[in-house]
C-alpha cells in the first residue's frame, strides 16, 4: 500500500512564495479532493510534486513509500508512480500518441510491453475512453480539443498505473458526456485500490461521479479546511470568503 | 533559355557565365555575409586550384562545359558557380523519358581533391522520376545541379550532403520547370565543414508545382548554408518551401535564406515557406531570412513564417513526467521536429534513411 506523505512544503515561483507549508497525507485506494480559489497556489502544488523546473522548494518534504520525492528528477518521479494530469497539456509536435504513450509505458513499467499485446491493450484502453481510433496516429496533443486533451490525460493514467495520481482540473472544459467518461476512467483505476487520487477541481459536479474520501479546502497557499464529501457542498452554497480571510492572517 | 533577370527586384544581381562579370567576393555582400569565406579554401576568390577529380557512378552520359543542355536553367550568379562551369572537366547528363519506378541514384564521392562537377537532368515532357545524389567521402567541390522539368513531367531531386567532417561543398541547384509540370526538391545536409547550397526555381509554362523540402543538421563547427530563390514570372504556378534545421555544439552554425519574387505578370501565383530552426545548445547558431517580394496583387496567396528556438521546457517536461528520461524525451522532440519534413519525402527507402541518419546525429 503506496502513501505520499506532503510535510511543510514551501514553493516558489520566481522569488515570490506561493506554497506556505502544506501537510497531505494520500494512501492508495483513497480519493481526496482539493478546492480553493483562483491562484491559491493548486497547480503548484501538483507542479511541485511532479518536478516542474519553474518551481522551487523552498522548505518541507515530500516522500512516496519513505522514498525522498524531492530529491528524483522528473522522470524517476513518473517510475517511482506518480501522475499529474495536467491542467493544460502539452503539444508535442511531430510526437504521434502511439508512439509517446508506448515509450512512457515502457519506461514506467521498466520493459517495452510486447508489441501485440500492447497494440490491444492501447486500442481497448482508448475505447472504453470513447476516443476515436485515429487518434493514435494524431501528435501528441496537437489540434486537441480542451475535452479531447483531458480524455487523453485519463488515457495515460489507465495505462500508466500509477501509486499516485494528481488530477490538475480534469473536469475544466469537459461537457457532461465527456466528464461521464473522465470519471468513469478515474473511477477503474481507483476501483483497483492500488492508486491514491488527488483531484484538483472548482466544481462539485465532478465530486457526483467521483466520491471522495477527503476534500481539502485550498487558501493562500495551503490547507485550510478538512473534511468529508459534504464540505464541498458547503463551499459550493457558501464560496471560500471565509477561509480566504483566515489564510491572510 | 536564361533565367529571367532579376532586375528591378531586391534580389537583382549579377548572372553571367563568365566569370569576370563578378566583383572580388569580400564577406560583406548580402549573400556572403553569413559565410566565413575563410573556410572556402580559396574558391571564391580564384586562388584555389581545382585540379582534382570526384568520383560519380551511376547510369548517365558524361558531358563537358560544351553541351548545349549546360546553362540551360543555371546562370551562374557568382564567381565560384561561374568558374565551375567553364572549368568542369566531366559532367553528367541523365535524360529521363518516360515513367521510371526505381530512382536513379548517381553516388558522388570524394577523395580529399579539389574539384568541379556538373550535373544535368533532363526530364522529357510527361516522365516521372526520383533521382538522388548522394554525396559522401571528402574533398572541396563545387557541383552544380541543373533540372529540366519538362511539361507535365513529375521529377523529384534528392539531393543528401553526407559527407565526411572536413568536406568544403557549394552547389547551385536550378531547377527550371515546366508548363504543368512537378518538381520537389529534397536536400538533406548532415556532413560537411562548410556546405552552402543554392537551389532555385523558376518556371518555363503556367501550372507548374514545386516543393522544396529541406532538412539539416550542424554540429561543432559544421556551417550548413541554405540559400534559396524561387522566381514567380509565369500565372498560375505554386512553391511551397519546407526547410528545418538544428544546430548543435560550439561554432554550429545554420543559415537559410528564403527569397521569393512574384513578377507583375505571375497572376494566380500560389507560394508558401516555412523555416524552422532548433538550437540545441547555447553555443550553436541559426540565421533565418525570409524574403517575399511581390509585383501583383492578383495572387492566390503568398506567406512565410520562420522561428528559431531553443528546446521548449514545456515539451521536455511533459515527456518527463511520464518518465521518460530527459535524453529520451530530447530525442523525441528533435525526432518530431524534423519528422513534419521527414514525412513529405515520400520515398518510404529515403525515409527510413533521414530517421537513421537523425537518430546518428541524436546518439
Ligand atoms: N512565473 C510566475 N511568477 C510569478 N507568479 C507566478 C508565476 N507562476 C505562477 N505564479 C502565481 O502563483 C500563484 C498560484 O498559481 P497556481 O497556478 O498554482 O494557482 P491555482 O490555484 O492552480 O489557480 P487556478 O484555480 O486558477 O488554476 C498565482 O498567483 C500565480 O499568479
Ligand atoms: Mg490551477
Amino acid at each position: 500500500m503506496s502513501t505520499l506523505e506532503i510535510r511543510d512544503l514551501s514553493v516558489s515561483v520566481e522569488a515570490k512564495q506561493i506554497l506556505a507549508g502544506v501537510n497531505l497525507t494520500i494512501k492508495a485506494g483513497e480519493t481526496h479532493a482539493i478546492m480553493g480559489p483562483n491562484g491559491s497556489g493548486k497547480s503548484t502544488l501538483a507542479y511541485s510534486i511532479a518536478g516542474h523546473p519553474k518551481y522551487t522548494v523552498t522548505g518541507g518534504s515530500v516522500t512516496l513509500d519513505g522514498q525522498d520525492v524531492l530529491a528524483m528528477s522528473v522522470d524517476e518521479r513518473a517510475r517511482a508512480g506518480l501522475f499529474l494530469a495536467m491542467q493544460y497539456p502539452v503539444e508535442v509536435p511531430g510526437v504521434t500518441v502511439s508512439n509517446f504513450l508506448r515509450t512512457a509505458a515502457s519506461a514506467v513499467r521498466g520493459e517495452a510491453p510486447a508489441l501485440r499485446l500492447w497494440v490491444k491493450e492501447q486500442k481497448e484502453a482508448m475505447a472504453a475512453l470513447e476516443m476515436d481510433p485515429a487518434f493514435a496516429s494524431r501528435n501528441v496533443n496537437e489540434g486537441f480539443s480542451g475535452g479531447e486533451k483531458k480524455r487523453h490525460e485519463i488515457l495515460q493514467l489507465e495505462l500508466l498505473k500509477p501509486k499516485i495520481a494528481i488530477l490538475d482540473e480534469t473536469d475544466s472544459g469537459l461537457d457532461v458526456d465527456a466528464l461521464r467518461v473522465v470519471s468513469e476512467g478515474v473511477n477503474r483505476v481507483r476501483a483497483t485500490g492500488e492508486t491514491g487520487t488527488l483531484l484538483i477541481t472548482h466544481y462539485t459536479r465532478i465530486l457526483k461521479y467521483i466520491v471522495p474520501d477527503f476534500v481539502h479546502v485550498f487558501a493562500g497557499g495551503k490547507v485550510v479546511e478538512e473534511g468529508g464529501k459534504e464540505l464541498a457542498d458547503e463551499l459550493e452554497a457558501n464560496g471560500y470568503a471565509k477561509y480566504v480571510g483566515a489564510a491572510a492572517i | 533559355m536564361a533565367s529571367p533577370p532579376l532586375d528591378g527586384t531586391k534580389f537583382a544581381r549579377v548572372l553571367s557565365r563568365d566569370p569576370d562579370a563578378f566583383g572580388a567576393i569580400t564577406g560583406r555582400e548580402e549573400e556572403w555575409r553569413f559565410t566565413p569565406l575563410y573556410r572556402l579554401r580559396g574558391l571564391h576568390d580564384g586562388t584555389a586550384v581545382v585540379d582534382g577529380t570526384i568520383t560519380v557512378d551511376g547510369a548517365f552520359e558524361t558531358i563537358g562545359p560544351d553541351h548545349p543542355l549546360v546553362g540551360s536553367a543555371l546562370v551562374p550568379a557568382d564567381k565560384p558557380s561561374a568558374l565551375a562551369m567553364r572549368d568542369f572537366k566531366e559532367g553528367q547528363l541523365v535524360t529521363v523519358d518516360g515513367e521510371l519506378t526505381e530512382p536513379i541514384t548517381l553516388q558522388v564521392k570524394g577523395s580529399g581533391e579539389t574539384s568541379y562537377g556538373h550535373v544535368v537532368i533532363d526530364a522529357k515532357p510527361f516522365s516521372k522520376a526520383v533521382v538522388v545524389l548522394d554525396h559522401t567521402g571528402t574533398g572541396t567541390h563545387v557541383g552544380a545541379v541543373e533540372v529540366l522539368v519538362g511539361d507535365s513531367a513529375d521529377i523529384t531531386l534528392v539531393s543528401v550532403q553526407d559527407w565526411d567532417d572536413d568536406a568544403v561543398h557549394l552547389s547551385a541547384q536550378a531547377a527550371r520547370v515546366g508548363r504543368d509540370a512537378r518538381f520537389k526538391s529534397v536536400v538533406v545536409t548532415f556532413g560537411g565543414d562548410l556546405v552552402r547550397l543554392n537551389p532555385t526555381v523558376t518556371y518555363a509554362g503556367p501550372g507548374g508545382d514545386a516543393e522544396l523540402l529541406g532538412l539539416a543538421f550542424a554540429d561543432t563547427k559544421q556551417h550548413l548554408e541554405h540559400r534559396l530563390l524561387v522566381e514567380h514570372t509565369v500565372p498560375n504556378c505554386k512553391s511551397r518551401v519546407t526547410y528545418k534545421t538544428a544546430a548543435q555544439g560550439v561554432e554550429a552554425h545554420t543559415v537559410w535564406i528564403g527569397d521569393v519574387v512574384i513578377r507583375k505578370e505571375a497572376t494566380g501565383t500560389d507560394t508558401y515557406e516555412l523555416n524552422r530552426n532548433l538550437l540545441l545548445s547555447d553555443e550553436a547558431r541559426a540565421d533565418s531570412v525570409p524574403n517575399l517580394e511581390i509585383e501583383t496583387g492578383e495572387i492566390a496567396g503568398a506567406g512565410h513564417a520562420s522561428a528559431t528556438g531553443r528546446f521548449d521546457e514545456q515539451q521536455l517536461f511533459y515527456l518527463q513526467s511520464r518518465g521518460i528520461t530527459e535524453g529520451e524525451a530530447r530525442r523525441m522532440v528533435v525526432r518530431g521536429f524534423f519528422h513534419e519534413v521527414v514525412q513529405q519525402v515520400g520515398i518510404p527507402a529515403l525515409e527510413e534513411r533521414l530517421d537513421a541518419a537523425i537518430e546518428k546525429e541524436l546518439a
